[in-house]
Formats: C-alpha cells, sequence, structure tokens
C-alpha cells in the first residue's frame, strides 16, 4: 500500500529491535536505507540480510560532531535523505533523588540533542527537494511520566516540543515532523524485566500483551508515506490502548 | 557586479514569485517582496549555492534588501 521507491531513509538506532524492524519496512516499500548506530556488527548484518539499497553509518550520538557529520555521510552514501527517523535512545534509569548529573545529560544528549541535530542537518536537502518525513520515536512515558525515568521522560516529551514547533516553520515546504510513541514492546529493552514485572505491566494493557516491533514499524512507515503529506505535528500511539491519550 | 546582481535578482525573482521590477536595490526581501523568514533562510542557501560561498548567521541577518545580499555577494567573491 505505502510506496517509498526512489525514497531514501535515515535510521538511528538501527541495530536496535525497533531500528531494525522500521529499516527493514521503509526497505520493503522501496527505500533506500542508511543505518546507524554505535555498534558495526548488527548493523552490517542487517545490511547484508537486506541487500541492495542498505548501508551502514556508524556514529556515536553522545559525540556531537559525529552527529553533525551523520546527515552528510547518509546522503554521500544515498544521495540524499528524505526520510529521517530518530530512533536511538538510552535509558540511564534511577530515582529522581538519586539521579546525578551524568545520568540526566546522558540520556538528555542522546536522546533529544542529538534529534535537534540530526533534523537541523537534514533540513536543508528536505527543503530544496520540497518534499522531507521526520518521524522521532517517543515514548508513552514522555506523556505519562515513569518512576525512576525523569530524565528519559522529560527527553521524550521535550521530543515531542521540538517535533511540533518544528513542523510549524517547515509545513508549507511539503516536510512533516511527527512522533510515534510506543507502550510495552518486545525488545532487548524489555528482556530485562521479570515475569512478575511483565505480569504487572500486562494488567495495565487492555490488548492483554506488549507489542511488536513491527507495530512501531508500520506506523513510522505511514507517517514516512507519501500519503500522510498532511499529517504533520501528531503523535501517533502505539500502546495497545495502555494510554488513551 | 552587474553580474552578480543580475544572478541574485534571477533567485530572487524565482524564489520569490515577484516580478523582476519590484526587484530594486532597496527592496526588503520581507517588507517589500512578501517573503517569509524561511524564505529568507532558503534565499541565503541559495546564494551559498549560487555562488560558492558561505553566509554565515550573523552576516545572513544583515541581509535585507536585494541590495544587501548584492553587496555582501561582491565582497564575498571578490
Amino acid at each position: 500500500m505505502f510506496d517509498l521507491t526512489g525514497k531514501t531513509a535515515l535510521i538511528t538506532g538501527a541495530s536496535g529491535g525497533i531500528g531494525g524492524a522500521v529499516a527493514s519496512a521503509l526497505h520493503g516499500a522501496g527505500a533506500a536505507v542508511a543505518l546507524s548506530g554505535t555498534r558495526e556488527a548488527p548493523l552490517r548484518e542487517l545490511a547484508d540480510r537486506l541487500g541492495e539499497r542498505a548501508h551502514v553509518v556508524t556514529a556515536d550520538l553522545g559525540d556531537a560532531a559525529a552527529v553533525e557529520a551523520l546527515p552528510r555521510q547518509a546522503a554521500e552514501a544515498m544521495g540524499s535523505v528524505d526520510i529521517l527517523v530518530n530512533n536511538a535512545g538510552i535509558t540511564r534509569d534511577n530515582l529522581f533523588m538519586r539521579m546525578s548529573d551524568e545520568e540526566w545529560a546522558q540520556v538528555i544528549d542522546v536522546n533529544l540533542t542529538s534529534s535537534f541535530r540530526l533534523a537541523r542537518g537534514v533540513l536543508r536537502g528536505m527543503m530544496k527537494a520540497r518534499w522531507g518525513r521526520i518521524v522521532t520515536i517517543t515514548s508513552v512515558v514522555g506523556t505519562t511520566g515513569n518512576p525512576g525515568q525523569g530524565n528519559y521522560a522529560a527527553a521524550k516529551a521535550g521530543l515531542v516540543g521540538m517535533s511540533k514547533s518544528l513542523a510549524y516553520e517547515v509545513a508549507s515546504r511539503g516536510i512533516t515532523v511527527n512522533c510515534v510513541a510506543p507502550g510495552f514492546i518486545e525488545t532487548a529493552m524489555t528482556d530485562k524485566l521479570n515475569d512478575e514485572q511483565k505480569g504487572r505491566i500486562l494488567t495495565q494493557i487492555p490488548a492483554g500483551k506488549m507489542g511488536a516491533p513491527d507495530d512501531i514499524a508500520a506506523a513510522v512507515l505511514y507517517l514516512a508515506s507519501p500519503q500522510a503529506g498532511y499529517v504533520t505535528g501528531a503523535t501517533l500511539h502505539v500502546n495497545g490502548g495502555m494510554a488513551m491519550i | 557586479m552587474s553580474d552578480i546582481s543580475d544572478r541574485v535578482k534571477k533567485i530572487v525573482v524565482e524564489h520569490l514569485g515577484v516580478d523582476e521590477e519590484k526587484v530594486t536595490e532597496n527592496a526588503s526581501f520581507i517588507d517589500d517582496l512578501g517573503a517569509d523568514s524561511l524564505d529568507t533562510v532558503e534565499l541565503v542557501m541559495a546564494f551559498e549555492e549560487e555562488f560558492g560561498i558561505e553566509i554565515p548567521d550573523d552576516a545572513a541577518e544583515t541581509i535585507q534588501t536585494f541590495g544587501d545580499a548584492v553587496k555582501f555577494i561582491s565582497g564575498a567573491t571578490a
């Protein structure tokens, strides 16, 4: 249904569960993809599996210079960047009273500031092309809050405000800026939870199960598609009904 | 100088969709030629490409009129 033939997409955090699924979905719809992450081996593995139109561009998103260089590297590999998926994210959970400045700063730098820098870096090409898609993966906790995740929730809520502001600025240029907010998704991040924790979470999810990375990828694919051209400044919540907002 | 002026004028006319005779020395991009703030950013980007120069943000802010643009670019390419 959604055809991205001829489009180019940069996906950060592509070695993770959600990032990998997003990259596969966009690639499956015909887009060329630049897979970004800190570790090259899993990215290379994914690129080999996808085959043609898949490129690897490693970058540590905590490193400002590396972030600045990333859009240019991706454009060199693919010719342009039509679609940016800000997916990379880290957690440094701690109770507020115990949270260090460093734990706060790391999460804000990687999750929020790098997304700002990447979006700024890809805008010039999108403005000239009069077409662009910026999709940022946020989280249900950016809206609801979560104990132990003051830094993470702040970054995720910050991304929503950032995306809406940018959406205003560039809407007249054919560029849309949206967010996808996952609830509990089966990934390496949630594998760490024990059965009791998972059981407790499931009681709060009307759908009665955790989501899959593909559920998020489908939402990103839609927002990246030409069909979603009139959707901007929105957050699409994909959480099995856990928070209806 | 006139060559630069012509090339700048062409970009302004194309980008803002205005008549050539409106693009005079003192014509302000925003007040007289209907540009919004994003248009001015795009104009600067177009000038950079056309002339192969870098226009830093603080310089870009001083380019308010067609004449400003021609003057800056003439200086930068001299």
